[in-house]
């Protein structure tokens, strides 16, 4: 392993001793909730479309916007600055601050993390304390925030009762979480009461009524904007919306989203400067309505990178984003290792990579970039549907073209395209390259086999390439899939059969998982499908260099693929994908690669190989010569974007249908995602992001079915028996020849 | 409000660990003398309240106040929220400070989503208004699980008024109900010590 690999195995295993078993607890928690939360919800969809309708056009005419936003603060009396940058908001938070006093209290809030307003104000003699709980938490253990919404999500109260403990002097050590809120509490409203500013952050503000939404639990945001008579709300221009009935889709699915609970405690709308008088404990026995000094109100809006990234066609999604964490809650890898290494300067998992990149830079993303598998299972999850595996995608394209070395090397120089640059990491050239390396590793099978198993080689791959070396290698077959249809030919009659589809043989099942695709042969052939697997179709699909942030090349490989597969259209065939993420790339990725048109004809006529099978079923075909399954118990692992795709479904009714009694899991992704869990820097990671499946599959020692190749792989490594794939249970067992 | 309506306000506000008190208007003035445990502070427009609420709170009144009563102006059916509106009383401060928040909800207030307590709002707040959607006891889960009572009040009890109650068999409208106000969580030593 390389230095730098060596060092991030490092950081990862550490953060997975430590950090990583309360991470894993609280995110997947939260992500439960999320789904128990938002199934009660009738229009969820529907309620998802309308706040992304709302942030489409609050960011399209944020401009305008934004003017009409300081007309009705001004109207109510406060004052509205738009700060370009984090040095200019933190000057003029600084000048308020100071012009009041020497002291502030803060409700939580990312973006004054992004500007390091603590530091700028401590620096003018300032004294800050952090109200949220979790966020005082990591104040007094000078920690930075692990998850965008539970800052000390990180922590154990054990954890924190062993700080407390240390840090104050107490009479009696603190032990549960209700004496530590307590104490807490207490220690908090004696600096609220004696804070001379309060400092709130914003969820929304809208244009219309110079209101600030904001949402808590704890009360501290009540607290911090009521009790001091100046109160400053920071937060990024992407905030604004239009109007206050705009409020209504994000309130019913923030709370949802976060942490499952269908709504949190407290909405605060406020207007200000508020009508509710300040509470002023300087003059603790004078009724608080008679305060006669009236209340000074600052509404900063940060742009910091946010006007750039509005004309960024990739990043400008981000800005849509309320700052939920589902994205990060619903990430395997998150739920690893949490954000300590899933994050740059200030953000943290999933979309972080757009705000990280929009908003620090290029390089901060980069850290972080590989942690992101392109799993997809954050899709679903966004209330505002951003397509965070794209952002990703696109900020890794970027990455690979930030430090091209120029170096030249043999021994993969002849896998990387002219339109690649030449200092991309040579694990991601071999595996977004894979279709030549497998054309090779069939050609020369066993060859290539024994060559790439032995000892040498692999001590070579993992040091040149990064391979883990305990990683079982994909086994070439010297016969191909296109191969041995070519000998075989087609058992259905083009006269007989209901309807007639390319299998296509996409390159894992093509050279590897030859078996498979054989399977889903006959299977198609016994519910009266006429298929063929030409050679010409045995292209790759783009997913690979995707997957490596190789866009270009992913473009060139969906043309190719269009190329290939539409004279197979043309004649009224279908297209039926094996692997999930191929029909993944077809159906998510190809509208941005391809023109509309193509887009549109391939997505619509492609489908995975058991909902084909489902909607042969469901439209009468006779599903007798299908083996059945006499209730036979059976796990099954869906492949995290055939979930996305909302396809997981139609293989259990598919295998319900034929009698087996299946037994679902309910992990996000089995860890190994495509390459990445062959890289060797993450091996370790991505065995224990598999670490559920093996908890809920372990010893029950039924058969063990999986979508994808990459879970095939990685549920026989969690789980020490083999597995395959739903289509070899289903399939006739005739003679292949 | 419908029926269906209040008693769906009931369902989500108990779901959220608050307390509802379903009363008559002449019921109000009993139910709130054995919910109120002073020190109390309160801001109670249209409401008579026990004389041991302070109605003009200092600042050292609302810190050492154990019950705060105020109005809300709506209620909403789907999550049992409150909907209070901030005035130039301290109403804000004393649904806040206090362990323990009872809020008047008058059941022709009470509406059925959060869209339709926008509608009202809107306006409200394009005019300088200000309002908090409270559902339930302030909450944290910062300290390694959920517990009620962080900056916030511990406990909620919603006195929900309407002459309704009065024909109803078997309501909440009576005192000695209405005495008994139930622990919201596991800790609830403020709440016992009502009794």
């Amino acid at each position: 392993m390389s230095e730098a690999r060596r060092e991030k195995a490092e950081k990862l295993h550490h953060l997975l001793e430590t950090e990583g078993d309360t991470v894993a607890e609280n995110t997947r928690l939260f992500n439960r909730g999320r789904y128990e939360a938002t199934a009660d919800l009738a229009d969820y969809e529907a309620l998802k479309d309308e706040a992304r309708a709302i942030k489409e056009d609050a960011i399209e005419r944020l401009p305008e916007l934004i003017e009409e936003l300081r007309d009705s603060v001004e109207a109510n009396g406060g004052n509205l600055y738009v700060a370009d940058d984090a040095a200019d908001a933190n000057r003029y938070v600084r000048e308020v601050v100071t012009d009041r006093g020497d002291s502030v209290v803060k409700s939580k809030s990312m973006t004054t993390e992004e500007l390091e307003l603590n530091e700028a104000l401590e620096e003018a003699g300032v004294d800050v304390t952090e109200t949220d709980l979790g966020e005082w938490v990591l104040q007094v253990a000078d920690e930075a925030p692990s998850h965008l919404i539970g800052p000390a999500l990180h922590k154990s109260s054990e954890g924190i009762a062993d700080l407390f403990n240390e840090q104050f002097d107490l009479e009696e050590p603190l032990e549960t979480p209700r004496e530590l809120t307590k104490f807490a509490r207490d220690q908090l409203l004696v600096d609220i009461e004696e804070a001379d500013v309060g400092i709130t952050g914003a969820n929304f503000v809208t244009a219309d009524s110079g209101t600030v939404a904001l949402v808590t639990s704890e009360g501290n945001a009540r607290k911090s904007a009521l009790v001091p008579d100046t109160h400053v709300a920071i937060t990024g221009i992407e905030k604004v919306i239009p109007a206050v009935e705009d409020l209504e889709p994000f309130l019913e699915l923030i709370g949802k989203s976060a942490t499952g609970q269908d709504v949190p405690s407290y909405y605060s709308l406020l207007t200000p400067p508020l009508t509710s008088p300040p509470v002023d404990f300087e003059r603790p026995n004078e009724a608080v309505t008679d305060d006669p000094e009236g209340r000074e109100f600052h509404l900063v809006l940060v742009d910091n990178g946010r006007s750039a990234m509005r004309e960024d066609p990739d990043l400008k999604e981000t800005l849509y984003c309320i700052r939920c964490g589902a994205c990060a809650n619903s990430c395997g890898n998150f739920q690893s290792v949490g954000g300590h290494a899933f994050g740059g300067e200030t953000y943290t998992g999933g979309i972080a990579t757009g705000w990280e990149t929009g908003v620090e830079g290029l390089e901060s993303a980069a850290e972080f970039n590989d942690l992101c598998t392109g799993c997809t299972r954050c899709v679903p999850a966004c209330p505002v549907k951003i397509d965070i595996p794209w952002i990703n995608t696109a900020v890794r394209d970027r990455v690979n073209h930030m430090d091209g070395e120029g170096e030249f090397d043999f021994l993969v120089e002849g896998l990387t395209p002219d339109d690649e640059p030449a200092g991309l990491d040579r694990a991601k050239r071999l595996f977004g390259n894979f279709e030549t390396l497998a054309k090779w590793g069939s050609a020369t099978a066993p060859l290539s086999n024994w060559i790439a198993g032995s000892a040498p080689a692999r001590w070579a791959m993992e040091r040149w390439i990064g391979v883990s070396s305990e990683r079982d290698l994909p086994e070439f077959q010297r016969e191909t899939l296109v191969d041995w249809f070519e000998t075989r030919g087609s058992r259905v009659d083009a006269a007989d059969a209901e309807r007639e589809a390319v299998l296509y043989p996409d390159v894992y099942t093509n050279h590897v998982a030859v078996e498979r695709g054989k399977a889903a042969v006959r299977a198609l052939e016994a519910l009266g499908v006429r298929v063929v697997v030409p050679r010409s179709a045995a292209v790759g699909s783009g997913r690979a260099p995707l997957s490596q942030g190789m866009v270009e090349t992913a473009r060139g490989q969906a043309e190719r693929f269009r190329d290939a597969l539409s004279s197979e259209l043309d004649r009224g065939r279908d297209v039926v994908v094996v692997e999930p993420s191929d029909l993944a790339a077809i159906r998510r990725e190809y509208e941005k690669l391809l023109p509309a048109d193509d887009y549109e004809r391939l997505s619509e006529s492609s489908f995975e190989v058991m909902e084909y099978v489902f909607g042969m079923l469901e439209n009468g075909a006779d599903g007798n010569e299908l083996r059945a399954g006499d209730q036979e118990p059976v796990d099954y692992h869906a492949h995290c974007q055939q979930r996305t795709l909302g396809l997981a479904a139609h293989t259990v009714a598919v295998l319900e249908r034929l009698g087996y009694e299946v037994t679902t899991s309910d992990t996000e992704c089995c860890g190994m995602a495509g390459s990445f869990g062959y890289k060797s820097e993450y091996y370790e990671l991505s065995m224990d992001v598999g670490e559920p499946l093996r908890e809920q599959f372990g010893d029950d020692g039924r058969r063990v079915l999986a979508s994808g190749t990459s879970c095939v792989d990685q549920l026989e490594a969690l789980l020490s028996r083999p597995a395959t794939h739903p289509v070899e249970l289903i399939a006739p067992d005739t003679s292949p020849r | 409000m419908t029926t269906n309506a209040l008693s769906a306000f009931r369902a989500s506000a108990e779901r959220h660990h608050a307390t509802v008190h379903e009363v008559t208007p002449a019921d109000v003035g009993p139910t709130l003398d054995a919910l109120v445990e002073p020190p109390a502070v309160g801001v109670a427009p249209g409401f008579d309240l026990p004389s041991s609420v302070e109605t003009d709170p200092s600042p050292a009144d609302l810190d050492a106040a154990r019950t705060g009563v105020t109005v809300a102006s709506l209620g909403i059916a789907d999550y049992g929220t409150l909907v209070l509106e901030q005035d130039a009383a301290a109403s804000e401060a004393a649904s806040l400070f206090p362990e323990r928040h009872v809020a008047l909800l008058r059941t022709e207030d009470v509406v059925p989503s959060i869209g339709d307590a926008l509608g009202t709002l809107g306006p409200r707040l394009r005019d300088g208004g200000s309002a908090i959607l409270a559902t339930g006891p302030s909450a944290t889960a910062d300290m390694g699980e959920l517990v009620l009572g962080a900056h916030g009040p511990e406990a909620v009890d919603v006195v929900l008024v309407g002459e309704e109650y009065g024909d109803e068999a078997g309501s909440d409208s009576n005192v000695a109900d209405a005495a008994d106000p139930t622990t919201v969580d596991a800790g609830g030593t403020d709440a016992e010590a009502d009794r």
